[in-house]
């Protein structure tokens, strides 16, 4: 599984890191979890907000913060 | 260019019709971005399903749709994902649609009655007279 995790580096971009870093160490899942701070690539994706989530190309949200229970459905559910 | 952990992300949508109205849609819709706290982005992505287009509505503060004409495309697309924009139809600002020749003067116009109107933000609030408004001349 690959996570993406994009914004600037803003306080919310740290947290919403940390939080999905949480969620993969408590759950075992087996994820690449990348940072992508550069602006080119988050428009990429059609992103015009940040914090954003991409699991496996996918954007999950963007532009508010989810709860820890969202990200983990979202990374063990199928 | 996107908004970095923003507070109030306000994303304005043009409609994308192919007459007079529609194109003053569009241009109305860049006139604002460029003087307004405004995105714009595309509705072409929501309508696409892409995810990045998709999820950025639905986490902005506001979507403001520009529409042409009572047809509401860009309004009724961000409607099928759930999200409820603020509508604005330019033939309920004075265009006839189909009689309406593109101008700097017209798109001026629409700016100015945009920023003083008060955008609809649901069905309820408009009067439903049904087809495009153009009368056959679409």
């Amino acid at each position: 599984m690959k996570i993406e995790i994009l914004g600037v580096g803003c306080a919310k971009c740290h947290k919403l890191e940390e939080i999905v870093r949480a969620v993969v160490g408590d759950t075992g899942v087996s994820a690449e979890i990348i940072k992508v701070e550069d602006i080119k690539k988050i428009m990429g994706y059609g992103v015009m907000t940040t914090p954003a989530l991409v699991i496996d190309g996918e954007v999950r949200i963007a532009g508010k913060m989810p709860t820890t229970d969202q990200v983990k459905s979202w990374l063990t559910v199928k | 260019m996107a908004e970095c952990c923003g507070s109030g992300t306000k994303l304005i949508y043009a409609c994308s019709g192919a007459a007079d109205v529609g194109e003053i849609a569009d241009r109305v819709t860049r006139k604002l971005r460029k003087e307004g706290d405004f995105l714009m982005t595309c509705l072409a992505g929501i309508g696409a399903g892409l995810s990045g287009y998709v999820q950025s509505a639905k986490g902005a503060d506001e979507n403001i749709t520009i529409d042409g004409c009572p047809v509401a495309c860009a309004r009724k697309t961000l409607e099928r994902i759930g999200v409820t924009p603020t509508s604005y139809i330019l033939t309920d600002l004075g265009l006839v649609k189909g009689e309406s020749p593109v101008s700097e003067k017209i798109v001026d116009l629409m700016c100015e009655k945009i920023k003083k109107a008060k955008g609809s933000k649901t069905v309820q609030e408009r009067t439903i007279t049904g087809g495009c408004g153009c009368g056959g001349k679409c």
